[in-house]
């Protein structure tokens, strides 16, 4: 990826030059990676040099140093020895109890039912190609190469093979309706289709917040304050609890649906003063010599206002994206069967129950490993945006 | 413990959820049949279970449904349909549980849910026989020798605060003029950890939790026992919408197959082979003797259907939370009458 730009050096010409010690970790391009991070002149000796004036300098900060390393070694060594070391790898539950370390035997054990929930176990090949086929697409999307009018066809046509994967019902595949679907795809699914229908949604939003209808206005002033006024879980008690009374007996909406559509709004709400940041961050001129050639006001936001506004508002955008992510996990308490949920549940089974430690670290790490790398995806998104601006 | 944790942390959405739910009742009454003709045309009944409570409705490690409020709805879907395996699962947690089955979401709600006045008037539910008689015991070690709660005088007691856990200890100690000395623990797993330290000689939570707990904390089970003493009363029943009775009546009579068939000795085993049983309450139970079905309005085979494919109560019992399981629960007062229990079937005919 880095080849699109790799005239720029320095990534973040703005920021003070990082000291030379910084380099190694500061640098994350792989074609500085590949020249020896030591080969400007250091010596062997620079590691001590360097403790010498940094960790060492005062007194104050040779007790601070010798501190943080006495905290080090009161807490890797054990942690090392209850995450690895002494840990139970297979096995059954007696093997644990004999174990001193943490007991990863329960994942082996319980993995299916933590990453499918209740889908049908001999059918749990599909949700497992579906996650992947819905991984590869979000990877891919994130290539630059790939953003071709093509993306969006193929983006079209792995949301119906999910679809089929999911549902099932034709070529062969048996039916499984959407109340026994959990685990990694519903957590996965939920949060990809909330961010992205909030997103147009919450530019509309905070367009029509600035805009000069007050009608308009005011409806995206009542909607925003009302979301951003009210917790998420209230959100959610509204979609699952309250909404079905209303609705005449008999006619229900989809659960899960239900849950999607609340927290799109939610997200979609805080989304739209995020973006609403950006575009007031955009100089007034911007605004007026896009008045002065004549550029009608959808020429004027879609090509000279958003693509600068979105552009600054990339890190509380992400903020929201992660945010949005972690809490699908709080539709547990509207009975839908999201990672965390049926992590809590495999902890339920009493041969196990000891050990729901490791099952929590293991899905954090699962939501982990999602949101660091969205962050992680954000920054390399914003150096590519911002590689034209020098301010 | 179910359902007071609750109370405490959201009585404000319960009134909300109440207020709304009374509107409901309004409309409820001139829906008689609607539920039975519904669940007979879509061919499955929509049961409320809880999301994971070991024993009573959890998915096991291949995400299959079992458990004792499990075994409720299929015995019902095998008395409407003759298939026990008609049922369509809606895990609920313990918010939404009474506004999903008052909205219709479900048709039935089997998720340990405790009977009171309150849910069975204003909020407009009826409710089923109870198919597990849970209420707060005490866990005490083996090495102790007790055989009663009433031994307990002068203990330590581990408990949970703020809970009606607690209050109902102290009524229980105040009322039989013995003290106790509380060990107060803000977490469970803490409590738990207490109490298997030696810190305390008792533990004390609803029974079915206590079995729960000792299932997962111990290697033998036999270690610790539950003193037969409940102190507290916590039918947990299956419950329906008020508004149909060809429903409720259903449901009920599902139940006390499952009852009426321990207490005949029928298993899923031997009833193929009691269809030729002479015994008139067999025939009448089996449908041998015509009546029942049409008196339900199912096939007159119902319960000949969920003692084949359910099994009775005592096996339904046995393999979820009784010996047959990790939770080793003795029957107490889920007996039969006839063995110093609760559970009793009226006659069937």
């Amino acid at each position: 990826m880095s080849k699109q730009f790799p005239a720029d050096p320095a990534p973040i010409p703005t920021a003070p030059v990082p000291p030379a010690h910084w380099a190694a970790s500061y640098e994350e391009e792989p074609t500085q990676a590949s020249a020896p991070p030591q080969a400007n002149g250091m010596t062997a000796l620079k590691p001590f040099g360097w403790a010498k004036d940094n960790l060492f300098n005062t007194p104050l900060n040779t007790a601070l140093t010798l501190a943080c390393l006495f905290l080090l070694w009161l807490v890797v060594p054990p942690m090392a020895n209850w995450l690895l070391l002494n840990a139970s790898w297979s096995g059954s539950s007696e093997a644990c109890r004999e174990a001193a370390g943490a007991c990863w035997s329960v994942i082996v054990v319980k993995h299916r039912l933590i990453f499918f929930g209740t889908y049908p176990y001999d059918e749990q090949w599909r949700p497992f190609l579906a996650c992947a086929l819905f991984v590869a697409m979000l990877g891919a999307s994130g290539v630059r190469a790939f953003w071709r009018p093509w993306l969006a066809v193929a983006w079209a046509l792995t949301l119906v093979g999910m679809g089929v994967l999911m549902w099932g019902g034709i070529a062969g595949l048996t039916y499984v309706p959407n109340d026994r679907w959990g685990g990694l795809p519903i957590t996965l699914m939920l949060s990809v289709f909330s961010i992205a229908l909030a997103f147009p949604l919450s530019i509309l939003l905070a367009l029509g917040r600035q805009s000069s209808l007050p009608a308009i206005r005011t409806f995206c002033i009542g909607f925003i304050e009302t979301m951003r006024g009210v917790p998420l879980v209230s959100v959610l008690f509204m979609a699952s609890v309250m909404f079905p009374l209303f609705l005449p007996e008999g006619v229900t909406v989809d659960k899960l649906l239900r849950a999607l559509a609340g927290m799109t709004l939610f997200t979609a709400a805080y989304l739209a003063e995020a973006v609403r940041g950006g575009l007031q961050a955009i100089p007034k001129g911007q605004y007026e010599a896009a008045d002065a050639l004549g550029l009608s006001y959808w020429q004027k936001t879609m090509l000279i206002v958003l693509p600068q506004a979105l552009r600054i508002v990339i890190p509380p955008i992400v903020n929201q994206f992660i945010s949005a992510f972690k809490d699908t996990s709080l539709v547990t308490i509207v009975g839908l069967y999201d990672l965390l949920t049926a992590a809590t549940v495999a902890t339920t089974d009493p041969e196990w129950r000891p050990y729901f430690a490791e099952v929590y670290v293991f899905a954090g790490l699962m939501f982990w490993i999602f949101c660091f790398s969205m962050s992680r995806y954000s920054q390399w998104l914003e150096r590519l945006a911002n590689r034209y601006t020098r301010r | 413990m179910k359902t007071r944790a609750m109370k405490s942390r959201l009585s404000a959405l319960a009134i909300a959820a109440t207020l709304s739910v009374s509107a409901f009742a309004l409309s409820g009454t001139a829906q008689a049949g609607a539920t039975f003709d519904g669940v007979k045309q879509k061919g499955y009944v929509q049961c409320g279970v809880n999301l994971g409570l070991y024993g009573f409705s959890s998915p096991d490690d291949k995400g299959k449904w079992s458990g004792l409020d499990v075994d409720m709805c299929r015995a019902v879907a095998a008395a409407m349909f003759g298939d026990a395996e008609k049922v369509k699962y809606t895990p609920l947690s313990a918010q939404q549980r009474l506004p999903a089955l008052q909205s219709g979401e479900i048709d039935l709600l089997a998720r340990n849910t405790t009977r009171t006045l309150t849910r069975d008037t204003a909020n407009g539910l009826n409710f089923a026989p109870t198919n597990y008689f849970d209420g707060q015991g005490f866990m005490v070690s083996a090495k102790l020798g007790l055989k009663s709660a009433k031994q307990l005088n002068g203990a330590t007691v581990c408990v949970l605060p703020g809970t009606t856990t607690e209050q109902n200890v102290s009524d229980y100690f105040r009322a039989n003029k013995m003290t106790f000395k509380p060990v107060v623990i803000e977490k469970n797993e803490e409590l738990n950890k207490a109490f298997f330290a030696g810190r305390c000689d008792a533990l004390t939570s609803d029974a079915s939790q206590l079995a729960a707990i000792r299932a997962a904390e111990v290697q033998n089970p036999n270690d610790y026992v539950i003193l037969p003493e409940l102190i507290s009363k916590e039918p947990l029943s299956p419950a329906v919408r008020q508004g149909d009775e060809e429903w409720m009546n259903l449901v009920t009579w599902a139940f006390y197959a499952m009852v009426q068939a321990e207490e005949k000795g029928l298993t899923s085993e031997t009833v193929d082979a009691a269809m030729t049983s002479p015994d008139p309450d067999v025939k009448r139970l089996l449908g041998v003797t015509a009546g029942n079905g049409k008196a339900l309005g199912v096939e007159e085979n119902w319960a000949y259907a969920i003692i084949k494919q359910v099994g009775n109560y005592a096996q339904s019992y046995e393999r979820n939370v009784g010996s047959g399981s990790k939770l080793k629960m003795p029957r107490g007062q889920n007996a039969l009458y006839t063995e110093g229990g609760l559970m009793y079937a009226p006659p069937m005919k």
